[in-house]
């Protein structure tokens, strides 16, 4: 089986360019289950269910999302096996996108938009410097000009990533993604495999519900700021 | 070298095949993309800036001197290929107008990067009114001072064998220089445009129904000769248009003075 990650900032249209995608690989009559990882609520499993593709949803609730994943994973792997799925997509809301969700030897992508500022290929951090695949959308909102000064952005963060630039309305260059799909690895199983980069701590009073603030309530892995004057230059 | 562009046609909105099975574009030729709004010229123009490969909405295919895109060059010289202007009036990209040209230069490659910025904002101020300086921010910028930019940069810093121009009309500049500064020489240009001027000044004209490729009409003489009509008219319109931007008033005298371009014979 196919394992795809898909990952990125809220509202970049993930779940659109994985639509359009796998209504392309279904017409080979290729097996696809969906599973979604979210925080609090979701509703794109129906838009998924749309495609009548089995789906499944996690949801994280209290903990950080991208932990929740990299617990659960056998487990869905496992669920993707029981549906017989050629190709099991995971798509991860994330959250602080501090943790990248990619998996070595597994197909990662990363979904960022044209609209999200210039700094952003920075900021993202490793979800989007450790991808094989940055899927960038709403390029038709932008002049030519910018889409060129936003890929060279991402392009100096991870200069090997495949950069493919999607619409999520109309679907255009979904079908260059579903190749890179089908000619990604498939796997056994995920018991071994590593994550390409390590998940930061989070084991503080917050993490475990505490809800005051102050020094005095805070316990186990806690980090203050480092004080330095930010000059001008 | 570009020797010829080749559309090769898809499918209409209703999803059966386009009138026009292939269009043929040659370096040098200016091609007007006519239509009512939503009959798909954006969609076209987007094919071609995109290589479409049968992979987009319309089912189409663009091919370079009888190969496909894939064939004629790597992906990466491809896109380098095609400028487009499009119909955003403004920029989203927060970044002073310098930082954004050294790094669009940096993306097309450019060596000369900081005299090719410079000579994209003396252009860009010669099209638009108030100037635009290298330290504002592209977001600041007003929309016809954008368009100015945008044109600029086309022009000069992508400098393009193919050049996309999705209506210049509604930027605020002088849509004729613009188009002129754009089209350069020896290039494939496509104009998308609902202005009879700018329709009438191209080679050929590819009508656009329902998505679709429905018509390619090539300009007859006597379309040209309204065409040489219609830019005199232009003229006077532009500069009646300029008096009144500089707060000028038009006295009966003045009006007097207007020299209007074969009126009778227009009118008839």
């Amino acid at each position: 089986m196919r394992l795809v990650i898909v990952a990125g900032p809220p509202a970049t249209g993930k779940t659109s360019v994985m639509l359009h995608t796998l209504r392309h690989i279904l017409t080979d009559k290729i097996r696809v289950a969906v599973c979604k990882i979210d925080c609090l609520e979701t509703s794109d499993h129906s838009t998924y269910r749309r495609l009548s593709l089995p789906v499944m949803v996690g949801l994280s609730d209290y903990i950080c999302p991208d932990h929740f994943y990299v617990s659960n994973l056998e487990e869905i792997f496992a669920w993707g096996e029981k549906q017989q799925a050629e190709i099991l997509v995971v798509e991860t809301a994330g959250l602080c996108h501090r943790c990248a969700p990619g998996i070595k030897g597994c197909l990662s992508i990363c979904v960022v938009d044209n609209l999200s500022g210039i700094d952003t290929p920075k900021k993202v951090g490793p979800v989007l410097t450790t991808a094989d695949v940055v899927v960038v959308t709403k390029g038709d909102i932008v002049s030519q000009a910018e889409r060129e000064v936003f890929r060279r952005r991402i392009e100096m963060v991870n200069p090997a990533a495949h950069v493919l630039e999607i619409n999520g309305l109309t679907g255009q260059g979904a079908l260059r993604l579903k190749k890179v799909v089908l000619a990604s690895p498939s796997i056994e199983g995920v018991e071994g495999r590593e994550l390409r980069y390590p998940m930061p701590s989070a084991v503080c009073s917050y993490c475990n519900g505490e809800t005051v603030i102050g020094s005095r309530y805070q316990m186990g892995n806690v980090k203050k700021i480092v004080y330095r004057e930010v000059s001008n230059d | 070298m570009i020797r010829k562009i080749a559309v090769l046609g898809g499918i209409t909105k209703s999803g059966v095949r386009e009138t026009l099975r292939m269009v043929e574009i040659y370096p040098g030729e200016i091609v007007a993309v006519v239509g009512p709004t939503g009959s798909g010229k954006s969609q076209l123009i987007s094919d071609i800036e995109y290589w479409a490969d049968g992979d987009t909405p319309s089912r189409r295919q663009i091919q370079i001197n009888d190969q496909v895109p894939a064939e004629f060059a790597v992906e990466t010289s491809l896109r380098r290929l095609v400028a487009e202007i499009s119909q955003n009036m403004n920029f989203v990209i927060d970044m002073s107008v310098r930082d954004f040209l050294l790094l669009h230069a940096e993306s097309r490659h450019i060596e000369n990067a900081l005299e090719v910025a410079k000579a994209v904002v003396d252009c860009a101020n010669q099209l638009t009114g108030e100037p635009l300086m290298m330290d504002d921010s592209l977001t600041a910028l007003s929309g016809g001072q954008s368009r100015a930019l945008m044109v600029a940069d086309v022009a000069l810093l992508s400098n393009a064998p193919i050049v996309l121009v999705d209506e210049i009309e509604n930027a605020g500049i002088n849509r004729l220089s613009a188009l002129r500064l754009l089209a350069g020489r020896g290039k494939v240009v496509l104009v998308v445009t609902h202005d009879p001027l700018l329709a009438l000044l191209a080679d050929k004209r590819i009508v656009m129904q329902n998505g679709g490729m429905a018509k390619l009409l090539t300009a007859s003489p006597s379309e040209k000769v309204l065409a040489g009509r219609l830019q005199k008219i232009d003229a006077v319109l532009c500069e009646l248009r300029e008096r009144i931007r500089l707060g000028g008033e038009l006295t009966p005298e003045a009006i007097k003075e207007v020299t209007w371009p074969d009126a009778q014979r227009v009118s008839a």
